[in-house]
Formats: structure tokens, C-alpha cells, sequence
């Protein structure tokens, strides 16, 4: 799902808009008193301007559906180049969410708490065969083994370690 | 979902017996149990009623597990299955947690409001930290509309009744289910003018496909699962 920078030219004019439609509607209330026929107008540059309310409103909540969905797929950290399409209240948002995901996952269950963000696909086997992608130094599994991960090397790892690294796109699942 | 046969026949409940403090049938009603929520939260349109306790004793259940298998030898063919199983409860609870999140998100004022007016000795539909997740979010988002948009607007159009501006869940999607217990005399209301109300008989072991609304007591009391 991609992000584009927010569009900010593009909704203060709408906010221009709507403003000069405000006001136009608020000079003929003030010569209404007495007289019905600019009610109809009035009505209807109100639900003008409901409809530019509703519109905005639409177009940044799917932004933040957009950024919510980046939580679930990157994790905490944004790659550069997703944040420069952000505006510093998104982040703000992006942050304040991130925490509350957290203290949520962290009180599941009464202990420690469940990283729901991980187990996304059913486990179909124990261990998987990846190929890495990028340069990632040395990387510890359970039983105490260091496996040194190397551009273009293969190794055959327990899944659910590998889980986060295949989302941030350091191991890749080969599937011969 | 090829995998639930799976957990009930090849992994019997004997590798829950090594750990002392478990009765074995306590832990497959308690999957089974968990299982049952998975499914009902994935199909229904609305959030159901929370399952705090069920997820806690998941929670154990899996910490018990994960304990015993440390003590397992390395190599031994018992580690690799309990592990397995681990990873499928773990996937279930995971799955079953996300779910209501997302319709927590996705209904934000509708729920909130919900449990807002729900009487003392009602079920409540929100854990604690749910409830306090779902504040979090409204407030949060409240925030970001007004900052962004909000306070550049006339004056009389500076705020948002979100009750009204976010959808509520379509009760009326429709839902595939296995009926558990004999239910008589279900009436399932006309969905369109020309229709009629009639009345349905739901015998135990048979498969429905029906609108959500018709039998969303059933699926809360446990009568109908979802499928």
C-alpha cells in the first residue's frame, strides 16, 4: 500500500473553498431576518460545505488506514523514504498508535504480554529454507549456533526466527 | 484450516501430560474452546463478547509448554512436535487477538459507545486494555483530524460526530454455520418488501448459510459456530 505526500495544496484550496462558501452563507443570514427566500440558499451551501467537510475527512482517514497498515507490515521503524510522505501530525499519529499497540500486546495474558504482529500465516513447517538478501552480521538461533548472515548465502532456520527478518526484507523464503 | 484435524489427531494430548500440573482433558477443552472463539471472531461481522480468561489460560497453557520443552533432549523427535504445536496455538491466539483488534479499530465509536452503555451486569465486549487501546485510538485519531483539517475550517464545522461518520457492522452480512445444539422456531426476518418472516428449524449437525443477525444470540450462547 503506498503513501504519496499529503496533498496539502490540493485541500487548502478546499479549505479556501469552504471558507468563502461560509461566509457567503453567513452574510445572508444576516439579511434574512424577515425574509424566507435565501433560506434555500443558505441550506444549500451548507450541505456544500458538509460535503467538502466530508470529503477531507474521508481523504485523511484513509491515510491513516494506510499508516496503520504500514505499522502491521514494517514494524515500529519506517523506511526513510515512507516518512518523507508524512506529515509531521501523521507521525505523531504513527507514533501515539505504535505505543498503544504496544501496552496493549504487552498485557495479554497477564505476563509478558503477546506480539500479536508476529504469526501473521499459519505455520506450515518448522523449519524453512532462506536466502539473504542483504549483509546482516552474525544471527543466534535457540540452541546456541551463530550463522553468519551474508549476502546471497542459504540457510535452512527455524521459521519463526526468521519471521521478522523476512518482513524487513534482510532473508527471503526460497520455495524451490 | 487444515491444520485444526491435525492438532486433535496426530499430537494427542500426551505431550501435555509432561507437564505435572495439567490435567490433559482441561488443556483440549481449553484448544478446543479457543479454536472455537478463532472461528466465531474471523466470521462475524461484530465484535464478540470478550474472552479474557480463555486467552490467560492460552497464555499459561503455552508458557507450560515452552517450559517443558526446554527440558526436552536436544535432537529428540518430541522437541520438533511440541514445537510445532506451540507454533499452531501461538498462530490461533495471535489470530484470534488481531481479529479484534481490527474490529475495534474499524468500529471505533460504535464500540466504545457500546460498551459506554452497557448495564453493570451485562457481558462486556472489551477487555480493560481493549477499552483503553480503543479510547487511545479515538482520541488519537480526534487529534490528528483536527490538527491536520479541523481547526482551519469555519467555525461551525470544526467538529466531527464520528458516531455518524464511521460505518457500523453490517449486521446483515451473511455467515456460514454448523448448528450444535437443536434450535426451533428461529424466525428470520424478510429482507425485502415482497418477503415474508418465516420461521426455520435448525437441526443439530447441519450446515446453514444465513444472515448474521438472525442468529447472532445463537453464536454468543454457543448454539451455532461459525464456520
Amino acid at each position: 500500500m503506498s503513501l504519496l505526500t499529503l496533498r496539502r495544496n490540493f485541500f487548502n484550496v478546499h479549505v479556501i473553498t469552504t471558507t468563502k462558501i461560509y461566509r457567503e452563507n453567513c452574510l445572508n443570514e444576516a439579511k434574512t431576518e424577515g425574509k424566507s427566500e435565501l433560506i434555500p440558499s443558505i441550506k444549500f451551501r451548507h450541505s456544500c460545505l458538509l460535503r467538502n467537510q466530508r470529503c477531507i475527512a474521508a481523504y485523511l482517514y484513509d491515510r491513516l488506514l494506510r499508516i496503520r497498515a504500514l505499522r502491521w507490515e514494517y514494524g515500529s521503524v519506517l523506511p526513510t523514504t515512507i516518512r518523507f510522505h508524512m506529515c509531521a501530525e501523521e507521525m505523531e499519529w504513527f507514533n501515539q498508535y505504535k505505543k498503544s499497540l504496544a501496552t496493549y500486546m504487552r498485557s495479554i495474558g497477564g505476563e509478558e504480554g503477546l506480539d500479536i504482529t508476529q504469526d501473521m500465516k499459519p505455520p506450515k513447517s518448522l523449519y524453512i529454507e532462506v536466502r539473504c538478501l542483504k549483509d546482516h552480521g552474525e544471527f543466534e538461533i535457540d540452541d546456541g549456533t551463530v550463522i553468519l548472515l551474508k549476502k546471497n548465502s542459504q540457510h535452512f532456520l527455524p521459521r519463526w526466527k526468521c519471521e521478522q527478518l523476512i518482513r524487513q526484507g534482510v532473508l527471503e523464503h526460497v520455495i524451490s | 484450516m487444515s491444520f485444526i484435524p491435525v492438532i486433535k489427531s496426530e499430537f494427542p494430548a500426551s505431550l501435555l501430560q509432561s507437564s505435572e500440573s495439567h490435567d490433559h482433558s482441561d488443556a483440549d477443552l481449553i484448544q478446543s474452546l479457543v479454536f472455537q472463539a478463532w472461528l466465531n471472531e474471523k466470521f462475524s461481522p461484530e465484535l464478540m463478547e470478550n474472552k479474557s480468561e480463555l486467552v490467560e489460560c492460552v497464555m499459561e497453557q503455552l508458557t507450560h509448554m515452552e517450559e517443558n520443552l526446554q527440558r526436552v533432549r536436544k535432537g529428540d523427535v518430541k522437541a520438533s512436535v511440541h514445537r510445532m504445536e506451540i507454533d499452531r496455538i501461538r498462530f490461533v491466539l495471535s489470530s484470534y487477538l488481531r481479529s479484534r483488534l481490527q474490529k475495534i479499530e474499524r468500529f471505533f465509536p460504535h464500540v466504545l459507545e457500546k460498551e459506554k452503555s452497557r448495564a453493570d451486569g451485562d457481558p462486556s465486549f472489551l477487555s480493560p486494555e481493549e477499552f483503553a487501546f480503543a479510547k487511545e485510538f479515538l482520541a488519537n485519531t480526534e487529534v490528528y483530524l483536527r490538527n491536520v483539517a479541523l481547526k482551519h475550517m469555519p467555525p461551525n464545522l470544526q467538529s466531527i460526530d464520528m458516531l455518524k461518520a464511521v460505518p457500523e457492522p453490517c449486521l446483515d452480512s451473511f455467515v456460514f454455520l454448523r448448528v450444535k445444539e437443536r434450535q426451533e422456531n428461529i424466525l428470520v426476518e424478510p429482507e425485502t418488501d415482497e418477503q415474508r418472516e418465516y420461521v426455520v428449524d435448525l437441526d443439530k449437525g447441519s450446515q446453514h448459510l444465513m444472515r448474521y443477525r438472525t442468529i447472532a444470540p445463537l453464536v454468543a450462547s454457543g448454539a451455532v459456530q461459525l464456520i
